[in-house]
């Protein structure tokens, strides 16, 4: 019997839990503040523009442009190694903030900065879901 | 008082340098024994004893270092600092330094760094933070990040967007290293590199190769800095500090939406302590860049204003940073060739300290009398300028 390596899981804090509970049902959530208007992540306490604490959820288009990426040719830990080579990439979502994931069965030919990319969800272990995205067009 | 660290200029020097088990260390050796070490070294060099030192400024991976590197050499310092902003922290320790003295806090000051995750094979390509409830251990480690190496690989992806500048061109940083490394009878890598060889190198994170990448290394160094009137009274001639300024920008988990390519932080930072030293960029003898990646010779010879965005693969291509050339730049052979023992900023004060007191042998720089070092720490987290000179100032 072999056992897959454990691959490392985000543990959700008072801040992160809802991110992750909508990643679990397939949505993309970004907090933003119910004040100002003022879109951030990762999750915080509170708005960093107004120091309001009144923060809410939007849906995420999902979508956006890779701003820029590395095709990963050897592994951080054995649990990744299944997966090489992988894309890892920074997408700045339409709503205007920055996160990181897999560009997942990218065509390596194709991808560039610039791209646009849609998200997708991998799950990863029975409580957790990843956000992770694909090339569009 | 006045908020204008400008009144420092020339007011610190360093005295003393020591080094220890650069490259790979001894079997028993540890962390604690190179810094301590080093330590020795540093104080012999600069004809001090350990009851001279009131201010320890250390670290690495125990949080308490600076208390611990003291419980050693069995000092009780007034002041002590174990700040982390990775592997330019030893410039920070010195501005901290500084204003500790200037403060009356302590009057001498030793920083030591040391390593020995290549004995111990303590290396983790994931990156040092692994708590899953950490910003980056939710946001970036469950998608298989190389960390520094993804981080920087993606900042040269940009950077050859941007520019449309060529692999040939991260290569000329290597191929410059090796050229320094072959005068460095302590550098690890001391074959000639050529741009066959170079491009030859296996792809580790696209577009960063094994040629782009820093060594792993074991080392340690010390450094003492003390005021300049006490300075001239010992024995190494002085290295006077003459300008500085740092700033940091996030932790480990970069993800404000700011263009990685604008000068604006390592240009400002290096602006600030040129015109405080008052030494201006064609008059310094050399520069010393912390290579932990070939892209950060890049981006910074063009963010401090020595070639144009896009230009610095042309700058290095004409040989003017190489041994000869009119601006030596990373005259050890760096991260990249010499050794990097986790934490480079500390030999690159050291061979600038060298450099600028004539003790370099085969690579010394003919007239050494200015050094600009840029260093900086984690992700794009934190940059330090520092201008150093053999004279206190120019009048
Ligand atoms: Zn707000």
């Amino acid at each position: 019997m072999s056992t897959l390596p454990a691959r490392p899981l985000p543990q959700p804090t008072t801040e992160t839990a809802a991110y992750w509970a909508a990643a679990q049902e397939q949505r993309l959530v970004i907090q933003r503040c119910s004040s100002c208007g003022h879109c951030q992540f990762y999750p915080r306490a509170f708005c960093l523009s107004c120091l309001s604490d009144r923060l809410g959820w939007i849906n995420a288009s999902g979508q956006g442009r890779l701003y820029t990426y590395t095709v990963c040719r050897i592994a951080p830990s054995p649990a990744f190694e299944s997966r090489l080579p992988y894309v890892v990439a920074l997408i700045d979502l339409d709503e205007g903030v920055r996160l990181l994931a897999n560009i997942l069965d990218a065509d390596l030919e194709r991808i560039a900065i610039g791209a646009r990319v849609g998200v997708c969800f991998e799950s990863v272990s029975e409580s957790c879901t990843l956000p992770q995205f694909t090339l569009l067009d | 008082m006045t908020n204008d660290p400008s009144c420092l200029a020339g007011r610190y020097a360093i005295v003393g340098v020591g080094e220890a088990g650069l490259g790979k260390a001894q079997p028993g050796d540890t962390a604690l024994s190179l810094q301590c070490r080093s330590a020795r070294d540093a104080l012999l060099d600069a004809g001090l004893t350990l009851a001279d030192v009131d201010g320890v400024f250390a670290h690495w991976d125990d949080r308490a270092n600076a208390l611990l590197v003291s419980e050693y050499l069995g000092i009780t310092p007034r002041y002590v600092d174990s700040t982390v902003v990775g592997g330019g922290s030893p410039l920070t320790h010195l501005i901290h330094a500084m204003a500790a003295i200037e403060a009356g806090l302590c009057s001498v000051a030793l920083v030591t760094y040391g390593s020995t995750q290549r004995l111990d094979h303590s290396r983790n390509r994931a990156g040092v933070i692994t708590d899953p409830r950490s910003p980056s251990g939710q946001f970036v480690a469950p998608y298989g990040v190389l960390s520094p190496i993804s981080w920087y690989a993606m900042l040269s992806q940009q950077y050859l967007h941007r520019y449309q500048a060529s692999a040939e061109d991260l290569g000329e940083v290597a191929i410059n290293a090796r050229r320094w490394a072959q005068l460095n009878s302590q550098a690890t890598l001391r074959k000639p590199l050529t741009m066959e060889e170079y491009l030859a190198s296996p792809l580790i994170s696209d577009p960063l190769r094994k040629a782009d990448i820093c060594l792993v290394s074991d080392g340690a160094g010390a450094l003492i800095v003390t005021k300049a009137d006490h300075a001239r009274t010992l024995a190494k001639s002085p290295v006077f500090i003459r300008g500085f300024a740092d700033t940091y920008r996030h932790h480990v988990t970069p993800f404000a939406v700011t263009d990685w390519l604008d000068p604006g932080v390592i240009g400002d930072c290096t602006e600030r302590a040129l015109l405080m030293s008052g030494i201006t960029r064609s008059a310094l003898s050399m520069v010393q860049i912390y290579d932990a990646f070939t892209i950060n010779v890049l981006v910074a010879l063009e963010a401090m204003g020595f070639c144009a965005p896009g230009q610095a693969g042309a700058f290095l291509r004409s040989g003017i940073a190489a041994p000869g050339g009119a601006l030596p730049v990373n005259t050890s052979g760096g991260g990249l060739a010499f050794n990097h023992s986790g934490q480079f900023g500390m030999q690159l004060m050291i061979e600038s300290v060298r450099q600028l007191r004539g003790e370099c042998g085969e690579r010394q720089v003919a007239n050494a009398s200015s050094c600009l070092v840029q260093a900086s720490g984690l992700l794009m987290s934190a940059f330090m300028s520092m201008v150093l000179a053999t004279e206190e100032s120019d009048q």
